[in-house]
Formats: C-alpha cells, sequence, structure tokens
C-alpha cells in the first residue's frame, strides 16, 4: 500500500513537470515574445533586448526552466501583464470561487447520480430503468452552453425569478449560484448515473449475487451487502475523472454567467496573452486533474481486495 | 472410417458472403430492435442531410439582410417567411442554422475521423506490442488526458489562433488519447484469442495481425465510441463559437451565433440563441441515442 | 427384464419413505424476442432421503435449467411452464417469495461450477459464509455464527480455517474456494443439495479430492444429493442413480449399475461408445462417435429428438408427434427407458462396425528435444520501476524437457495447468524462443529460429490446432477465406484454380460440405469449427502437427468425432502428432507414447502401456487414480493428494512434486533434484525411489471380474 502511494505520487510530479515543461515552453520559450507580450507592441527592439537581459531571459532554456520549476514551487507566480500585479494577489481568490462552484456540483450531482444509477441498474429493463436511463441521456445531451441559454431563457427572461448573471457585483448572493450549479450538475450528472447504472446491471447477472440470492438472504441485504459495493467500484474512478470534466464544463459555465472564477481568469488571459496568468491556470488545472486521478486509482486499489492484496 | 459426417450439405443463402450494402441494411434492421437508438439514428440522419444540402434547403444566403431582430414566424418585408425570425443584423436565423449545421457535421466528422486513424494505430501498437512502446504511448495519452479538455482547448487555440485546421488539430490531440486507451483495451483482450495466435504460427507480420486480424474484430465497441465522440465533439465546436474562439465569421457557427446574441436575449430577445441551443442539443441527443442504441442491439447479440 | 411393452412410473425405486423431493413432468421454458425456447420438457425425477441421484448429459441439454427451478430461481425470463416441483410434500410453485427465502440456503443448498464467482470477491470468506446462520437461525449472535463457520471450515478439511476466514476469495486456490463453497452449502444443514458440475473447473487431482469430501459428506449427513455432470465417471464415484438427458429430455433411468451395465437407450449407448474407456483401443477397438449433432431447442424434430441421430430410427413411429412415453425396463429397480424400439434391438450385438487399423509402425525421428529450458522473466518494467528499483523474477515454465517423437508417432504430453504443455508448444512453433537446449525438427535446429525468421515451408511444415472452437477462428472473415490464406502464406498452391482446388481437398478432408467455405465462424457448431482448424493446420502437408486439447471443449459426442477424424488424417498424411492434453483417458486411447509433466520439468515418459502400468512415477500414479473412470468392472485404489499446485514463482528447490508426493522419502526429496530413472524400452521415470521399489507397487486400474451385466461388453484389460 504505501509502495503503492510512493509510485503514484512520483508519477503525478513526473506528470506535472512534463506538463510544466510545455506549458514552459509554449508560454516562454521565445523571449522576444516574452518580452514584448510584457512591454507592449510599442516598445522598441532596445528596450526588449535591456529587459531580456535585466530578467535573466537570455540564459539556455534549461537553466530558466529550473528557475521557473523553482519560483513555482516556492510560491512565486510571477507578474500578471493586463493588472500590473503579482498573480498570487488575485489568482488564489478566482481559484476560491471555482472551488465554490465546482464544490457545490458535486455536492449535488455526485449523490443524485449515484442514487439514480443504482435505482436504474437494480432491475435492468423495468420501467424504473428505462425513464432513468433516457432521462439521463437527454440532459448530457445538452452541453452547458446550451442549457445556460435554454435555462435563462425560461428562469430569466420569462419567468423572472432569478438574476442572469452571477458576478456577484454586489457581494455574494446564493440567488446567483443556483443557474451555474444547475448548469453543471444537469450536464454531469448523466454519465456517472449511466456509468453506475451499467456498473449495478452488470454485478446483478454475476455469480455471486445468485449465490446471494440462493443462500436465502433478504433481497434488501443482497442488494446493500452484496451489490452495492461492487457495482460503486467502477463508478468511482469515474468519478475522480469527472472533475476533470467539471474543470471544462467550468470554463464555459462560468463565461455563460460571468462568473469571476478561475475559468474566466483564464479566457481573458489567453486572450491578452497574459503569460504568467496563463500558466498559474494551466497549473492548477492539470494539479486538481492529476491529484484527482491519483486519488482515483489509490482509491480504486483500495475499494477492490483482488488489487489491494496481490 | 470415422462415422462422423457433416450435418447439412446444402447451401442455404447464409452460405452467401454478404455485400456491404446488405450488411449496412441488415444493422439498420437490427436497430428496429431499440426505439431509443432508432430515434437517434432519424435524428442524426435528419441532420446529415440538411448539411449536404444546406445550399438547397436554406431559404436564404446566410449574409443576406432580410429584417432585423424579427420576431419568429413573422414575415419580411419582400414577404420572406422568417420562421425562426432574424438576428441583430437582419439574418434569417433558419438558413443561418442551416448553413451552420454544415459546417458542424463537416468539421466534426472530420476531427473524429482523423482522431480515430490517429488513436486506432497508437491503440494497436500499445496493446500488441507492448513493452516499452506500450509504457511511451500510454504515458503520452495520460499527459494529455491530465489536462482538462477545455483547457487545453482554450491553451491549443490561443497560441496557434482560431481556424478550421486549428480545431481539427485540437480535437484530434484531445481525443486521440480517449481513443488509444479504449482501442490498446481491446486489443490486448483480442490479441489472447486463438486467431491471434493461429496468424502468428503462420507468420503473419504484426501490422497484417493488426489491422486486418484484429481489428475488425474490435469494431462494435468502437462504432459506439465513434458515435458518442461526434457529440461530444459537436459539443467541443460549438462550445469553442460559444467562447469567440471558434471558427471565424461570416460563416454561420452555432456557438457564435449564441455568443453574439446572449445579451440581446436578455432584453427580450430570446429566440437569438434559442433555436441554436436547441439544434446543437439535438444533434448531441441524436448521436447519444444512437450509440445507446447500438450498444445495447450489440449487447443481445 | 420384462419383455411386454409396459408404461410405467418412471421412476420406482424401493419406497424409503417421503420422497424429499418429486417433480413431475416438470417443464421449463426461456422466453427470448425470438419466442419461447423450451429447454427441459416432461422432467419426472423422485428423490428419496439419503439417496444421491446423478443427471448426466451433455452441454445444453438442461442439467442446470432443472438445477435451478428447484431453487426456483429463473432469471429474469425463464419460468415453468408445465409439471410441478415438490419439496418434502409442500408444492414450490405455491410458496411465497418469503417461504422460498427460507427454504433457500437452509433446507435445499446448492454447491457451483465456478467457485470463483459464486464467491462475492470484496466481502470475507468468514462475512459470507455467516451469513448463513445468522438469516436461518433465529436469535443467533454474530459470534456464534463466526464460530459456527469456522467449525465448518475444518469439517470441509480447510488448512488453517481461521486464516481462511479473514481472506478474500482470490487469496485462496480454486479447490479451496470450492470447499469454502461446500462448508457454505453445510451450513445449515441442508435436507437436499445440488452440485452442478462442482469439479469442472478444476484439476484432476484437485477434483479426486473434492469428490471424496462429498463422499465422506452423504455418508456423515445423510444428505440427499441431486449431482449434476457431464462426466460419466464422476456419476458412477457418487451416485446411486443416475437419469441421463438428452436435448431438454429425460431418456433413460434407473441405478446407476444398470443404466452404466446394461443402457437400454441408443443415446445412452452412444455416450458410452463414445468415452475412451480403457477398453478403448485406437486400432483394434475404436471409439464409435454419435453421428450428426444436438439439435438446437427451437429446432426439435417431432416424435423422438434423438431420432435424425438414431441408427435404429423407423419412420412413422419414432417421429409420431405424440412423443415418446416412458417404458418400464426393470420395474424392481426402477429402470426406465424413453425408446421405443428398446426390446426390438439386439443389445448383445449392437455396436456398430468401425474399420480396424494395424497399428502404427513408427518411422524415423522426426523431433528431438534435447535439455530444452523456458524461463520467463517477470519483471517490473513500468516507468514506476524507476522509482522502486527493478525486480525481477524467473518463471521457468519449462526445465530439462528431453525427448523425440518418430514419424506416424502420437506422442501426448499430459500434465495438470500450469505444468508448461503450452509454454512447450509456444517454443516449438516459435512464439518463443528457449532458453536453453535444443529442438531439432527435420533436420534443423529451430529452438533460437522465432517464427518471422522461419521460412515458409518450415512453417508450413508445424502447425498447430487450437484448443477453444470459439476462438480458433477469426470471427470477421469466412472460412474458405481463412484457408485461402494458408495457403498462399505457405505457398502450397500458387495459381487462383489451384488455391481453390486445395480449400475443397481441405474441406472434403475434415468431412465437411464444400459450400461451407462461404460461412462465417458463428455459423458453425463447435465441433465443426474445430474440424476447419484442423482443415488449416494441415494444409501445408506438415510432417508433424501440435495439438493443444484440441477436443477438451467439445462435447462427449463430438469429441469421439474430432479425434477420429485427426486420427485418419494422420494415417492418410503419415504425420506425427503432438498431443497436448490433461485428460489421461484420451491420451491412453490415442497416443503411442506419452510425456507427464508436473511444474515445468519431465516426470516419466515411455510408451502408452508403460507409462499406464507399474512402475509408475509417484505422480503419474496419483493422477491415474484421481481420473473417472465410467465402468462399473474396474476397480481402482484411491490416491487424494493433499495441498495445493505450488507456485511457478516458487517451486520446490528439489522434486517438483515433493510438497504433496504420498511417497516422498524424506530430506532428499525437498533437497535435490531427483535422477532419471530408466526402464529401458525409453521408458524413464524422475523420481529418488529406485526403480525396484516403484515396480512393487500395484497397479492402480484393476478390472474385477465381469458380472452383473448383460455381458454385453467383454472387458480386456487394458494392458
Ligand atoms: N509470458 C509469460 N510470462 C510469465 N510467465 C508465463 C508466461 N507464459 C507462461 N507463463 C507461466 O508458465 C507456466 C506454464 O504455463 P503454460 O501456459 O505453459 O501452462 P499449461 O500447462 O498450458 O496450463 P493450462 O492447462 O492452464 O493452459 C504458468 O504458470 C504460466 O503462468
Ligand atoms: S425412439 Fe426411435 S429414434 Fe428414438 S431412440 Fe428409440 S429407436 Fe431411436
Ligand atoms: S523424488 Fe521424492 S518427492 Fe519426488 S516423486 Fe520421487 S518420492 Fe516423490
Ligand atoms: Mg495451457
Amino acid at each position: 500500500m504505501a509502495r503503492l502511494l510512493v509510485r503514484r505520487l512520483g508519477l503525478m510530479l513526473l506528470i506535472m513537470l512534463v506538463v510544466g515543461f510545455i506549458l514552459f515552453i509554449v508560454n516562454e520559450g521565445d523571449p522576444r515574445k516574452v518580452a514584448r507580450g510584457v512591454l507592449g507592441p510599442y516598445a522598441q527592439e532596445q528596450q526588449l533586448d535591456i529587459w531580456i537581459q535585466e530578467n535573466g531571459y537570455d540564459r539556455p532554456i534549461p537553466v530558466r526552466f529550473l528557475d521557473w520549476v523553482g519560483g513555482v514551487a516556492t510560491g512565486d507566480l510571477g507578474e500578471s501583464v493586463q493588472y500590473k500585479r503579482p498573480v498570487n494577489e488575485f489568482f488564489w481568490e478566482r481559484l476560491g470561487n471555482t472551488g465554490i462552484l465546482a464544490g457545490l456540483t458535486f455536492l449535488i450531482m455526485v449523490p443524485l447520480a449515484l442514487l439514480l444509477g443504482v435505482l436504474a441498474g437494480m432491475k435492468e429493463g423495468s420501467l424504473q430503468d428505462r425513464t432513468i436511463s433516457v432521462a439521463s441521456i437527454i440532459t448530457t445531451s445538452i452541453p452547458e452552453f446550451a442549457s445556460a441559454v435554454i435555462l435563462t431563457t425560461v428562469f430569466v427572461i420569462q419567468l423572472k425569478w432569478l438574476p442572469g448573471t452571477s458576478s456577484m457585483a454586489a457581494g455574494w448572493d446564493w440567488m446567483q449560484m443556483i443557474l451555474p450549479v444547475t448548469v453543471l450538475v444537469l450536464y454531469g450528472f448523466g454519465y456517472i448515473a449511466r456509468m453506475t447504472r451499467a456498473s449495478m446491471a452488470e454485478v446483478m447477472t454475476t455469480h455471486y449475487i445468485r449465490t446471494a440470492v440462493l443462500k436465502g438472504l433478504p433481497y434488501k441485504r443482497v442488494i446493500l451487502k452484496h451489490a452495492l459495493r461492487n457495482a460503486l467500484i467502477a463508478p468511482f474512478t469515474v468519478i475522480m475523472l469527472q472533475l476533470n470534466w467539471l474543470l471544462s464544463g467550468v470554463v464555459v459555465t462560468e463565461y455563460a454567467f460571468a462568473y469571476k472564477g478561475f475559468g474566466t481568469l483564464l479566457l481573458e488571459a489567453a486572450l491578452r496573452r497574459d503569460i504568467f496568468v496563463i500558466e498559474a491556470c494551466g497549473l492548477a488545472a492539470v494539479f486538481v486533474a492529476v491529484l484527482s486521478q491519483t486519488l482515483g486509482d489509490i482509491g480504486y486499489t483500495f475499494l477492490n481486495p483482488r488489487i489491494r492484496f496481490s | 472410417m470415422s462415422q462422423a459426417n457433416a450435418t447439412d450439405g446444402t447451401v442455404s443463402a447464409s452460405d452467401r458472403p454478404k455485400g456491404l450494402f446488405e450488411r449496412t441494411i441488415g444493422s439498420i434492421v437490427l436497430l428496429k430492435e431499440s426505439p431509443v437508438g432508432l430515434v437517434g439514428a432519424v435524428l442524426v440522419t435528419i441532420f446529415f442531410i440538411v448539411a449536404i444540402f444546406a445550399p438547397l434547403l436554406a431559404p436564404h444566403h446566410y449574409e443576406t439582410f432580410i429584417m432585423p431582430m424579427a420576431a419568429p414566424l413573422s414575415t419580411g418585408p419582400n414577404g420572406e417567411f422568417l420562421l425562426l425570425g432574424a438576428d441583430l443584423r437582419g439574418r434569417d436565423i433558419f438558413s443561418r442554422l442551416i448553413y451552420g449545421t454544415q459546417r458542424v457535421v463537416f468539421y466534426a466528422s472530420l476531427a473524429t475521423f482523423c482522431a480515430y486513424i490517429v488513436g486506432i494505430l497508437m491503440g494497436l501498437a500499445a496493446g500488441y506490442f507492448r513493452g516499452w512502446v506500450d509504457e511511451v504511448l500510454s504515458f503520452l495519452a495520460n499527459v494529455i488526458l491530465s489536462f482538462p479538455v477545455m483547457v487545453l482547448f482554450v491553451l491549443i487555440i490561443t497560441s496557434i489562433g482560431a481556424s478550421g485546421a486549428t480545431i481539427v488539430f485540437a480535437v484530434v490531440f484531445a481525443s486521440a488519447p480517449g481513443i488509444m486507451r479504449i482501442v490498446r483495451g481491446l486489443t490486448l483482450d483480442i490479441a489472447t484469442r486463438d486467431y491471434i495466435a493461429a496468424a502468428q504460427t503462420r507468420g503473419e507480420s504484426p501490422w497484417y495481425i493488426m489491422l486486418v486480424e484484429l481489428l475488425p474484430n474490435a469494431r462494435g465497441p468502437l462504432i459506439v465510441d465513434a458515435c458518442l465522440r461526434m457529440g461530444y465533439t459537436t459539443i467541443t465546436i460549438g462550445a469553442l463559437g460559444f467562447l469567440g474562439l471558434g471558427l471565424p465569421p461570416p460563416f454561420p457557427d452555432w456557438g457564435g451565433m449564441i455568443n453574439e446574441t446572449r445579451t440581446l436575449a436578455m432584453g427580450g430577445f430570446w429566440w437569438m440563441p434559442f433555436f441554436p441551443a436547441l439544434a446543437v442539443s439535438l444533434l448531441v441527443l441524436g448521436f447519444n441515442l444512437l450509440a445507446d442504441g447500438l450498444r445495447e442491439v450489440s449487447l443481445r447479440d | 427384464m420384462s419383455d411386454t411393452l409396459q408404461q410405467a412410473e418412471p421412476v420406482k425405486s424401493p419406497p424409503k419413505g417421503e420422497p424429499v423431493l418429486a417433480i413431475d413432468n416438470l417443464s421449463i421454458s426461456y422466453f427470448i424476442r425470438a419466442g419461447e425456447v423450451p429447454a427441459v420438457k416432461d422432467f419426472t425425477l423422485t428423490l428419496y432421503p439419503g439417496e444421491a441421484v446423478g443427471i448426466v448429459g451433455e452441454s445444453g441439454c438442461g442439467k442446470s435449467t432443472v438445477a435451478m427451478a428447484i431453487m426456483q430461481y429463473m432469471g429474469g425470463n425463464g419460468g415453468i411452464v408445465g409439471g410441478s416441483i415438490k419439496f418434502m410434500g409442500r408444492d414450490m410453485s405455491k410458496m411465497s417469495q418469503e417461504e422460498l427465502r427460507q427454504l433457500r440456503g437452509s433446507d435445499i443448498a446448492m454447491i457451483y461450477q465456478e467457485p470463483m464467482s459464486a464467491l462475492n470477491p470484496s466481502m470475507l470468506i468468514g462475512r459470507q459464509l455467516l451469513e448463513v446462520p445468522l438469516f436461518h437461525e433465529p436469535g443467533i449472535s454474530e459470534d456464534d455464527a463466526w464460530t459456527r463457520a469456522e467449525e465448518m471450515l475444518a469439517k470441509v478439511k480447510l488448512p488453517d480455517p481461521a486464516r481462511v476466514m479473514n481472506a478474500y476469495p482470490h487469496q485462496i486456490s480454486g479447490g479451496q474456494q470450492q470447499r469454502v463453497v461446500i462448508a457454505m452449502a453445510l451450513l445449515s444443514n441442508p435436507t437436499l443439495l445440488l452440485l452442478d458440475e462442482p469439479t469442472t473447473a478444476l484439476d484432476v487431482t484437485v477434483e479426486a479430492g473434492i469428490v471424496k469430501l462429498i463422499k465422506e459428506i452423504s455418508a456423515e449427513f445423510g444428505t440427499s444429493m441431486i449431482y449434476i455432470s457431464h462426466n460419466m465417471g464422476l456419476i458412477l464415484e457418487t451416485c446411486d442413480r443416475v437419469c441421463v438427458m438428452y436435448s431438454g429430455v429425460a431418456v433413460e433411468t434407473g441405478t446407476v449399475k444398470e443404466v452404466f451395465d446394461m443402457m437400454r437407450h441408443p443415446y445412452t449407448r452412444g455416450l458410452f461408445g463414445s468415452i475412451p474407456l480403457p477398453t478403448a483401443d485406437k486400432n483394434a477397438n475404436p471409439l464409435v462417435p454419435i453421428r450428426g449433432q444436438l439439435p438446437l431447442p427451437y429446432n426439435r424434430p417431432d416424435g423422438c429428438y434423438f431420432g435424425p441421430r438414431c441408427d435404429f430410427f423407423e419412420e412413422g413411429r419414432c417421429d409420431d408427434p405424440k412423443g415418446v412415453p416412458w417404458l418400464t425396463v426393470d420395474e424392481a429397480s426402477g429402470h426406465a427407458v424413453r425408446c421405443l424400439r428398446w426390446t426390438e434391438i439386439d443389445w448383445d450385438n449392437y455396436t456398430p462396425d468401425m474399420e480396424q487399423h494395424p497399428p502404427n509402425e513408427p518411422g524415423e525421428e522426426v523431433l528431438h528435444v534435447e535439455n530444452m529450458r523456458k524461463y520467463f522473466e517477470v519483471r517490473d518494467t513500468s516507468l514506476k520501476a524507476l522509482f522502486t528499483g527493478k525486480a525481477s523474477r524467473w518463471v521457468k515454465a519449462n526445465e530439462s524437457i528431453s525427448f523425440s517423437a518418430r514419424k506416424r508417432e502420437t506422442v501426448a504430453i499430459v500434465g495438470e495447468s500450469g505444468c508448461g504443455k503450452s509454454t512447450f508448444a509456444k517454443v516449438l512453433m516459435g512464439l518463443e524462443t528457449s532458453t536453453d537446449g535444443q529442438i531439432v525438427y527435420n533436420g534443423e535446429e529451430i529452438s533460437q529460429l522465432p517464427v518471422t525468421r522461419r521460412t515458409p515451408r518450415q512453417i508450413g511444415s508445424l502447425q498447430m490446432v487450437f484448443q477453444n472452437p470459439n476462438e480458433t477462428l477469426n470471427p470477421s472473415h469466412t472460412v474458405g477465406g481463412q484457408i485461402i490464406r494458408v495457403i498462399k502464406k505457405f505457398g502450397v498452391a500458387k495459381s487462383e484454380e489451384d488455391v481453390h482446388k486445395r480449400v475443397d481437398e481441405l474441406l472434403d478432408l475434415v468431412k465437411l460440405p464444400r459450400a461451407f467455405k462461404y460461412r462465417k465462424p458463428r455459423q458453425l457448431s463447435g465441433g465443426q469449427k474445430q474440424r476447419i482448424g484442423i482443415a488449416r493446420a494441415f494444409a501445408g502437408y506438415p510432417p508433424m502437427v501440435i495439438a493443444d486439447e484440441p477436443v477438451s471443449a467439445l462435447d462427449v459426442s463430438v469429441q469421439a468425432a474430432v479425434t477420429g477424424l485427426l486420427m485418419d488424417i494422420q494415417r492418410q498424411y503419415d504425420t506425427t502428432l503432438l498431443f497436448i492434453s490433461h485428460d489421461l483417458s484420451v491420451v491412453r486411447y490415442l497416443s503411442d507414447r506419452v510425456v507427464v509433466m508436473y511444474l515445468g520439468m519431465i516426470m516419466e515418459q515411455g510408451d502408452v502401456e508403460e507409462v499406464y502400468a507399474p512402475p509408475y512415477h509417484p505422480y503419474t500414479e496419483a493422477l491415474l487414480s484421481a481420473v473417472p473412470i465410467a465402468d462399473t468392472s474396474i476397480e481402482k485404489r484411491e490416491i487424494v493428494l493433499e495441498g495445493n499446485l505450488p507456485s511457478v514463482l516458487n517451486p520446490p528447490k528439489g522434486c517438483p512434486f515433493s510438497t504433496r508426493c504420498p511417497r516422498k522419502i524424506g530430506a532428499i526429496c525437498d533437497e535435490e533434484r531427483p535422477p532419471f530413472r530408466d526402464a529401458g524400452n525409453g521408458h524413464v521415470i524422475t523420481c529418488h525411489i529406485e526403480l525396484e521399489e516403484l515396480s512393487k507397487v500395484e497397479p492402480v486400474i484393476v478390472t474385477k471380474s465381469p458380472g452383473g451385466g448383460a455381458g454385453e461388453k467383454a472387458p480386456e484389460p487394458a494392458e
């Protein structure tokens, strides 16, 4: 177990390093581009040269990369070009906002999806199964940007129940969270629910469920003690991977509702070529994704004794 | 001598080899077993027909100015019927949707197809050769898959600029690793079958075995996956347009249409973003239902 | 024997009290989209207390369906469409779900075919066991239930029950898993025990242990048993009465002795004719396969279902849609058959004429293997290993393999799973190269020649028949296409016309219609696919063919036909056959020389008569004792091996068999590799015991004086 942990963490570090290197090369590979980005389009060649020398961008790439890694490791994320402020000053707040959005979504989506998936998979082919399956196909077919439009049309424009943007301009407002969270949950839960259903349906046809029934156990115990645990092993990894997908959805949803999170920050930075912010956002996204995968793998190993003791 | 003789020596219709046409018809007939899949097939077929015959079906050119902000079902100054209304610049939304269909179907198909070629070749090699080939390819796939897809797209497109080729490249880059993983898994499984051993023992080359002996037997799950991926690529192309990173105007693009008009929607012009949103959802729904139907039918056999 | 045809109560043995189970005219169907599939029709069986009844039949004949119907558990799409099942006098179809639940696992318990999949993989064995008392004995505490479970594990002779209680199923071996399943079934002291092929997934020496346990249980607990198997020999060892099923109907029933010695149904007779009993001999007394194949459940003929395959079929009578009633053969013993013509058949001269052959004269040496070794390195090659340092171990899949095979000879390699048989075949075929030693084939050294470097002629001259009929052909291509590819690849024929002529020739050779070349593999039955596999192997006129368990996945009646075919082609082509098998009966029947392997090493080799008679290697002796033989006139000495097969990663240092050997002579067996002892004529035994000692051992299998039966058999001692 400890060995596995060390190995997984090592792999995670390696991936982070490779990703970091790619981000670094794409954004900072060409020193003149960096200088041009920082000093603006009207700076003269000479100014660029001076800037490059002063900031050490004339050093070879490997040295600069090591320097960069050192900086990131000690929490120095550089200075934003567009805000002329250290990235650290506003980056973490934006990340926190996204954390709240994603956390709320997860809190609602996962239990709902698991419950519906188990209910559907328990009786494969039943009316209950068909209804849940078709409903989850329909919701996963509506992309976030489409459901944002459709829900806004209904609840903001027609019914006037909810605010149409979530910029929190006048301080934190939970009402503004309802639409973004709903949009994310609707798109995301169907996938987990369908995975859970498939897994549950498969477990219900296994021989050990037959053994449990023919042992004379009550149906409830067969489901709760024998089926559930085995059925939840597969969806568990899916849920952890879903975090990765959620981050994709977050970019679109935040943009749709003007929510001040990490996604809107990344978009702005990408459009204005604000390289240090792009790097910070890229690293954060990959870190979350890789961490969730690692946790998923470790959790899977823990849930599945066949792997745990081999 | 052994008394055993073969059962029936008669040549029945089923002994004749079947052509591609017969097999295609066969699969559609099979889909009849799954009402859900049939609905999906119908939806997808409609969108493809619309895409192919877009210039014939669209009542107007996508750039023609008719009547700004016309509501659905209204009539333009020259008696033009505006089924779904018009946008800020007076262009018929219905016609723009039809041309947009052409664009999204073309790029989704092209991008998915290219991603499949790359993913299949990588997956076959990783699953069949195993060892270091697998190690390297799988690590590459892991690195790419550890980026949240949309973040990856934003990074790629903002650094090389938005164009059709960029989108195809980005989709291939982002989905080939996923396809590779599926193909790799199927390959690992099928490679243990005796007929693969038989091919090896008669001295076939590795790529002959992968492409002729192995790949055809992996087609079932791959077709289902391809349908799902078409849907997902459609979403991606739409989302990029929505974020303003999609195909450049003036050719209409569903995501772009939503993005351009959604602030106006707040002012009551809800139909401008609503119909593109509906179109995207219906096309994706079509792919998803088709995939589900195909999976159900293939599981039954 | 009664002479008049008499409508009968099917099973009427001397009353032994109230029947435990009374199945009356039971019909079961499955409902699929295509319609109703009648899986079992008019099945009748009565079981008295303490009795063991066997249900025997080929795959798909409805054995398991009957068992599941007794449990009233037939999945979503199965249902009883006629007849009744009474358990202790109560009609089971009238019971509520709750009544059934109380019955299941307590009064009626079941043991399954695959113990691994029958146990919950993510639950401790102890917890799975204690559920039985917990839910069937009101008021019992969890601790008491745990103790009871542990005691039961000791009763089924599991070593270290406390450890097993706290283990997960995958942590113990297959044989141990089956003991756990048996313990689970016995925990509630059931009145009726259903055993559905309980040993089919196990190795033969492990099977012997389980069978012994089952016999002890029935003696100790007096449980009534229904034992389902496709293996006649196992039925003989475990049951009092037997019921033979064919295509969903019972065709013959009676005491085991009577059915085995004077079967009165042509199908039962055919089955026994296809089993390689010790009396069968491939040249003088060849097996008689049943022609044709099993009808599909929705495609059965009118009247007698066996009609199309029966030599005594009479039009107008046997195909009467009214069906065939039970007819009494012997009222006293309850022997009855479902054959209209059983009194008209001349049972004493039943056996159809099979062509006899002179024994093969072995020719020059074709294959010579000298000291061949194949080690696999098991290494953590992943990137992860970068962080942990390399761990590398060696699996000795083949160790010092030496033997030779001559022209026209059949050499069998036998052994249990993991003994290295398939690895050896892979090295021969060039899919792996050997670690050390020589393999000379056709005068060429090939042990270091991977298949990619062999010439088409070399490849075509050494081909293989594979085990699994469902995997041997590529499902995506036509049968003809696959044979054509082989012919072209080996350069046997060049012009398109010649290639097609050769395809037809090969199809004729394996006795399949030429039109089969247009078919896809899924349109073929298992036996037909195996024939195509044989045709493919013989495409390049190979001097030697390797057959890796070519018939073990086939039904008994088809097995005989395919082995017969293989031997016919061998005679025609003068081929050397290397026959890899775990089935000692088949091996005895068709091979000339036998190589016995255990954990990668050859334990004994020699001519077939010499290997099957003393002096035995202690492992061969145990194997022979473990094989069930469906012949009442044969008596076996019981040798049951203790323990499990050691892991190949960690084999014993001295004799590989030393951890389980009943004749082990001491520390020398643990520490030193045993010497090769030559008993003459190429008979070599690898053991520390002197040949003289080994020669004193009694034969394992002896034939009792024939008696009781109708004298239709003239059992000759095999050796
Ligand atoms: N490529 C490999 N790497 C590591 N170990 C292997 C490899 N191939 C075979 N082995 C091991 O060598 C041993 C012999 O294997 P082999 O497949 O030859 O046995 P077998 O007698 O054919 O068994 P079975 O009857 O179950 O097929 C097994 O324990 C197997 O795990
Ligand atoms: S009833 Fe007729 S066909 Fe059936 S087994 Fe008897 S003789 Fe053969
Ligand atoms: S060498 Fe020893 S352990 Fe091995 S078979 Fe002979 S007696 Fe048994
Ligand atoms: Mg094997």
